[in-house]
């Protein structure tokens, strides 16, 4: 039976506590107080209310029918993440640790963003809760996310430009972990993504999973039974172990991770740890595969979507793929700007750029397929954020 | 005996406290780092430690951050520190020298090649920032075959039964981070860290040095007066910033020897 991670916080090689001594205490604190209340009946009722009412739950799942049949094969279907209150899979993850974060006490909730999608459903979710909130943002992403950085800035949180080292994901994760370390009593760090510390990945895949629980429920009551394959986007991998897990023990279903390959895996310029094969390394809490040079220094990264502009991966993915239930491939900016666009046209639906990677691998494979086949896509954000970073590709100034 | 506990044990029958300066190996130039090392124990350092950059520095702030990516903009690596590191024993076969820094760069060459080579170049101890206890059974392993002493921090949040869980994995000295913070910050608490150092001799038996926030001679002599050992840091990284190439060892070498007259006066 699959059952990770051990009690220590690791999934095979992968995971574990890479802290320093200040945060050890804190992590151990959060472990404790997650085990006790992840089933706790009112922590449960709580969340699964928020998740109804406040973001709006459960997701549908829509048959991209228009796009299926202009690519001829394997029908696509869409878990619309989308749709939620704050427009991606994020506020899942957020609300959950929010609700943890008031039980623990803490009244200040500090955040790392990429795209800024982790930030913005941190910043709604301290403003739901009543919580003083900080989110660190690389200034280059600022630039290309400039709608989301005013939509926290209008929830009330406060966005700190991060100016060291590549000025994306990474680096709001180092300052981010930097001001814990100096405000740990007070502060609750809402981590992004399925990495990290133990017991984030755990803990952050456990309230993303209810992606995955409610497509297996939706897909037999669409079709009759369970999609072939679930395909999803993976930058440290949030919303992708939300879908996937609870798929890992059924093995009749094909589980592929789409990483960001940017200007292509072989010219190095990519955000692709997995399919790039790079060693395994230590960084931000957790032992990952992770892009680095030969003297284990971080590469700077590149993607066309901030959110997957980082050099790592959750370790759970790199489980997966190390015992072969889960593929991994990498799709490039080309690919993913197509696929973006392809679902504007046919579909009227805006996604992430983020989630256009995994768009664009269902596309891919979709034509070699037979027509009943059907591919289950994470659509795991919109794409109105992403307006001005199409455009200036498209050269179109806003 | 290791050249850790020699120096420890001199300065015990000196009644005196250790001086442990910190610097990025690397800043502010490759050919400076091992005259740099020289002229900090000729003006009085006990114990070396060599900052091996790292491009994520998470523990750090911005001034040890600015020295790794000057470093690494000129191509230090783990090799050139184990370089410097050979150079430097080839005049100097007393000063204790301690590797500090970010568990990855060893993780890439493995901790059995890194630890073979710390004893073959004359590196005393390696302390890994992100890498506590409960992660570091490994690099135990392979440091405690080749004699490399392994250096652990603890912290303000540090509770008694961490205490027990490191003293009976440390070696050489204890590394007290003395604030809640980055290095170099500006809120250095010295009734809070007399109160803990206490809590950490019922534990551990080994000298306890202190570091973190000790921006100058006047809190370096202070917290002399609470523990075994001052690490000066961020301090000294800032000195080396704004030295030149011409000044920067007789700076620092005036810097340390201040240092060194209020931790002996401590």
């Amino acid at each position: 039976m699959y059952n990770y991670p051990d009690s220590s916080g690791h999934f095979g090689q992968f995971g574990g506590i890479y802290m320093a001594e200040t945060l050890i205490p804190a992590v151990e604190e959060l472990r404790v107080q997650y085990l006790r209340y992840q089933n706790d009946p009112e922590f449960k009722a709580e969340f699964a209310y928020e998740l109804k009412h406040y973001v709006g739950r459960p997701s549908p799942i829509y048959h991209a029918k228009n796009w299926s049949d202009r690519l001829g094969g394997a029908q696509i279907y869409l878990k619309r993440e989308d749709l939620n209150h704050t427009g991606a899979h994020k506020i899942n993850n957020a609300i959950g640790q929010a609700l943890l974060a008031k039980r623990m006490g803490k009244k200040r909730v500090i955040a790392e963003t990429g795209a800024g999608m982790h930030g913005v459903a941190t910043a709604t979710v301290a403003a739901r809760y009543g919580m003083e909130c900080v989110v660190y943002m690389g200034a280059e992403d600022i630039q290309r996310q400039s709608p989301n950085v005013y939509r926290m800035k209008l929830l009330g949180a406060t966005v700190v430009p991060v100016t060291s080292g590549s000025q994306t994901l990474k680096d709001a994760c180092n300052e981010a972990i930097r001001d814990w370390v100096t405000n740990v009593e007070s502060t609750f760090y809402i981590f992004g993504t399925a990495a990290g510390p133990h017991p984030y990945p755990m803990m952050v895949r456990d309230f993303q999973c209810v992606i995955g629980n409610e497509a297996r429920v939706q897909m037999p009551e669409m079709i009759g039974r369970q999609p072939d394959a679930v395909i999803a986007c993976v930058g440290g991998g949030s919303n992708a172990i939300g879908l996937f897990h609870p798929y890992i023990e059924d093995t009749s279903v094909q589980i592929i991770g789409v990483e960001a390959g940017g200007h292509g895996i072989a010219s190095g310029q990519h955000a692709a740890p997995l399919t790039s094969n790079s060693p395994v390394g230590v960084l931000h809490g957790n032992k990952v595969y992770l892009i680095q040079d030969e003297n284990g220094q971080i590469i700077e990264t590149h993607s066309i979507s901030a959110g997957l502009d980082y050099p790592g991966v959750g370790p759970e993915h790199c489980l997966l793929r190390d015992i072969g239930r889960a593929q991994y491939v990498a799709i490039n900016d080309d690919e993913a700007l197509a696929a973006f666009h392809d679902l504007c046209r046919f579909e009227g639906i805006i996604p992430a750029l983020e989630s256009s990677h995994a768009l664009a691998h269902a596309a891919k494979i979709a034509p070699g397929m037979s027509r009943d086949k059907v591919l289950l896509v994470n659509l795991s954000g919109r794409g109105d954020k992403d307006i001005n970073t199409v455009a200036r590709l498209s050269g179109i100034a806003l | 005996m290791s050249r850790i506990q020699t120096v420890f044990d001199k300065l015990k029958q000196q009644q005196r406290r250790a001086l442990i300066p910190f610097f990025t190996a690397g800043d502010p130039s490759l050919e400076l780092t091992v005259p740099l090392m020289h002229a900090m124990a000729a003006a009085g350092a006990d114990v070396i430690e060599l900052g091996v950059p790292f491009s994520d520095p998470m523990a750090d702030g911005p001034t040890i951050q600015r020295a790794s990516e000057r470093a690494l903009k000129l191509g230090m690596s783990l090799r050139g520190v184990l370089a410097m590191v050979a150079e430097f024993r080839r005049q100097d076969n007393a000063t204790p020298v301690v590797l500090m820094g970010y568990g990855n760069p060893i993780e890439a060459m493995g901790w059995g090649v890194f630890a073979e080579r710390c004893a073959a170049v004359g590196v005393d101890g390696v302390l890994t920032v992100d890498f506590p206890p409960e992660e570091s059974s490994e690099a135990f392993e392979h440091l405690q075959r080749h004699g490399i002493d392994p250096i652990f921090l603890l912290a303000p949040t540090t509770e008694d039964a961490r205490i027990e869980q490191v003293s009976r994995l440390a070696r050489g000295y204890v590394y007290y981070v003395s604030l809640k913070g980055v290095t170099g910050a500006g809120n250095l608490d010295l009734s809070a860290i007399e109160h803990k150092i206490p809590q950490l001799q019922k534990h551990i038996k080994l000298p306890i040095g202190v570091g973190f926030g000790i921006r100058d001679a006047a809190t370096a002599q202070a917290v002399a007066k609470l523990c075994d050992g001052v690490v000066v840091g961020s301090r000294i990284v800032q000195e080396i910033e704004n030295s030149t190439a011409k000044n920067v060892i007789a700076n620092v070498g005036a810097l340390i020897k201040e240092l060194r007259l209020a931790i002996d006066q401590a």
